[in-house]
């Protein structure tokens, strides 16, 4: 267990050292630099500019420098947001972000789970093919378009909801909704295809035969290994949410994390952009690993460690 | 004769298949009105009729006019050939680059194919719109620069595929035959690997293609879509969004023809691979 979890921690630091390594290299390969804009500095002020953001030392320097900053995770100030650090904004906008994110994963959980379940136990009834259907257009609708419909219908129809802004819960259900229908899709793929699976199993035809009623078979038995397959997409959810909420915010003016990633990477906000991939970063890693001893914690059969090696 | 070819096998199936089938002629029908549906109006996509603003859809102006008075109809179906040829173009780049890339790093195996397959993982580890972005961005907006950045991108899962294809195969006793034959690597590669994994090289090039779309729409939301007066679908709909509350209509007809394109070429690849692979069932 310390072991696994002491090798995947060395190997989430070298992964972190690429994706920093390569973003750093990228965005210096884009021509031009943070303070070029539409109206032109006088050289005296963009020289004192980049001194003062040490962007006239040599590359390699600059390089260095963001790698110590980073082991001590001081990502440096935003050169576009005056008067904010990265960690300022990282600070200010996570929290806004990370509870969008966590509302629209439960909804994907809830009801990708549920709908799934529901198309697996009504195999080829019109209840799987409703389910289908859904999925498909899950697949189908990219999530600024999602965003606009639910809009349309919810605000300006139905007067339901808020159409846009952030901070009461009724504000946070459209942008929620649009963020989850994707990853709802896919998780109820998953989960009917994977019940779909276990309900064929041996130990399941066991369980049936002892006596238990349909629903403790499910429920006991068949859920807990169905569930497997939809957590290895833990990992791949959260990094849809995330770039999902790029635009959502945007389209409902939410002061998160995503809008100040995407202007900043737009304006060539090296260190905003920098910090902010990196901080995605380590928590996409975290997650993959979390899911990964959620693994274990499910299926007895899956050992962290090959012991017959 | 009498005996059939494993492809008209796979015609076959795939014509039993009434969903992808369906999808089929959805497509076949969306490529022919993005080849005429521009000639059936009397406007170009960049008419602009300033008395005309923001008009419903009518006699006039089948799907309504924008905020220039452009014709929506035009618009819609111009904006069809360039979101098409964006998905078709992003999905051959990516099968080009990843066929070659998977195929040597698979026939070559060993301590290179390690290296060259953790090389891909190195740049999927870079975040998406970051990687794009800064392409696009480095390269001027445009089409051309979103066809690159896409391609460029996309190619990763296909040389996955491609190489677990190819390490598969090679082991079986065609190739050890082929290989006593004399036969070359390259040869070994393109006449006898290749052709056997063709079926999940066609599934993933039909699955990149909804992809792509739907990347392109997403980038085009971001301002780094095709630039004005050009305009792809994606751009309709985010011009759409910004309409919304007096114009939905302006909304409604792109975000219906990317979902009904998007759905279409899932089904199909979906069929598809029932088809070419009929174990999975």
């Amino acid at each position: 267990m310390w072991g696994f979890l002491l090798q995947r921690t060395v190997s989430a630091v070298f992964a972190l050292f690429f994706v920093a390594t390569v973003t750093f290299f990228l965005l210096h390969a884009i021509p031009g630099g943070p303070f070029d804009n539409d109206k032109k500095l006088p050289p005296e002020i963009l020289h004192n500019l980049e001194a003062k953001y040490h962007l006239n030392d040599p590359l390699w320097k600059q390089y260095t420098d963001y790698l110590r900053g980073l082991a001590l995770w001081d990502l440096g100030p935003s050169l576009k947001q005056e008067a904010l650090s990265v960690n300022d904004i990282i600070r200010q906008g996570f929290p806004v972000s990370a509870t969008l994110g966590a509302l629209a994963v439960s909804i994907a959980l809830v009801a990708g789970v549920t709908s799934g379940v529901v198309a697996a136990l009504c195999h080829n009834r019109w209840q799987d093919y409703l389910v289908s259907v859904l999925t498909a257009l899950g697949f189908a609708v990219p999530n600024f378009i999602m965003a606009g419909l639910l809009v349309y219908i919810f605000a300006y129809q139905l007067r339901w909801f808020p159409p846009a802004l952030w901070g009461t819960p009724a504000q946070a259900v459209l942008p929620a909704l649009a963020l989850a229908a994707g990853p709802a899709a896919v998780i109820a793929r998953f989960m009917r295809s994977s019940l779909l699976e276990v309900l064929q199993q041996d130990y399941i035809r066991t369980a049936k035969a002892k006596g238990l009623s349909q629903a403790m078979v499910v429920y006991r038995h068949a859920l807990r290994n169905a569930f497997i397959p939809v957590l290895s997409y833990l990992g791949p959810m959260l990094a849809t949410v995330f770039t999902g909420s790029f635009v959502v915010e945007r389209i409902f003016a939410i002061p998160g994390l995503g809008q100040y990633y995407v202007t900043g990477i737009v304006n060539r906000d090296y260190t905003l952009t920098l910090g902010v991939t990196v901080f995605y970063s380590v928590l996409l890693i975290t997650m993959n690993l979390l899911a990964d001893l959620g693994y274990v914690a499910l299926d007895p059969r899956i050992r962290l460690v090959d012991r017959t090696r | 004769m009498g005996s059939t070819t494993y492809w008209q096998d796979v015609w076959r199936r795939l014509k039993q298949n009434r969903p992808a089938m369906s999808g089929l002629v959805i497509i076949i029908l969306l490529v022919i009105l993005a080849v005429i549906g521009p000639y059936l109006t009397t406007y170009s996509y960049s008419t602009q009729d300033l008395t005309a603003t923001d008009q419903g859809p009518g006699v006039r102006f089948w799907f309504g006019s924008d905020d220039l008075g452009r014709d929506i109809f035009t618009r819609t179906w111009y904006g069809a050939r360039i979101s098409l040829t964006i998905g078709v173009v992003t999905s051959l780049t990516s099968a080009v680059i990843g066929v070659i890339y998977g195929g040597i790093s698979g026939i070559i195996g060993g301590k290179p194919d390690e290296l060259m397959m953790r090389l891909v993982e190195i740049l999927w580890s870079v975040p998406f719109l970051l990687y794009v972005i800064v392409l696009i961005v480095i390269m001027e907006p445009g089409l051309t620069a979103i066809v690159i950045a896409l391609g460029t991108w996309y190619w990763v899962p296909m040389a996955r595929i491609v190489r677990g294809q190819v390490l598969a195969l090679k082991e079986q006793d065609f190739v050890l035959a082929a290989r006593c034959l004399g036969a070359g690597p390259g040869r070994i590669l393109f006449r006898h690997l290749l052709p056997n994994a063709m079926g999940p090289i066609i599934i993933q090039m039909t699955l990149v293609i909804p992809e792509a779309i739907f990347a392109e729409a997403f980038l085009s939301f971001l301002g780094l879509g095709v630039s004005a007066p050009m305009a792809s679908w994606g751009v309709l709909a985010s011009e759409g969004i910004k309409a919304l509350k007096s114009f939905p209509w302006q909304l409604f007809f792109p975000a219906f023809f990317i979902t009904v394109t998007i759905l279409a070429f899932n089904i199909l690849g979906d069929g598809l691979r029932d088809a070419l692979d009929p174990r999975m069932r």
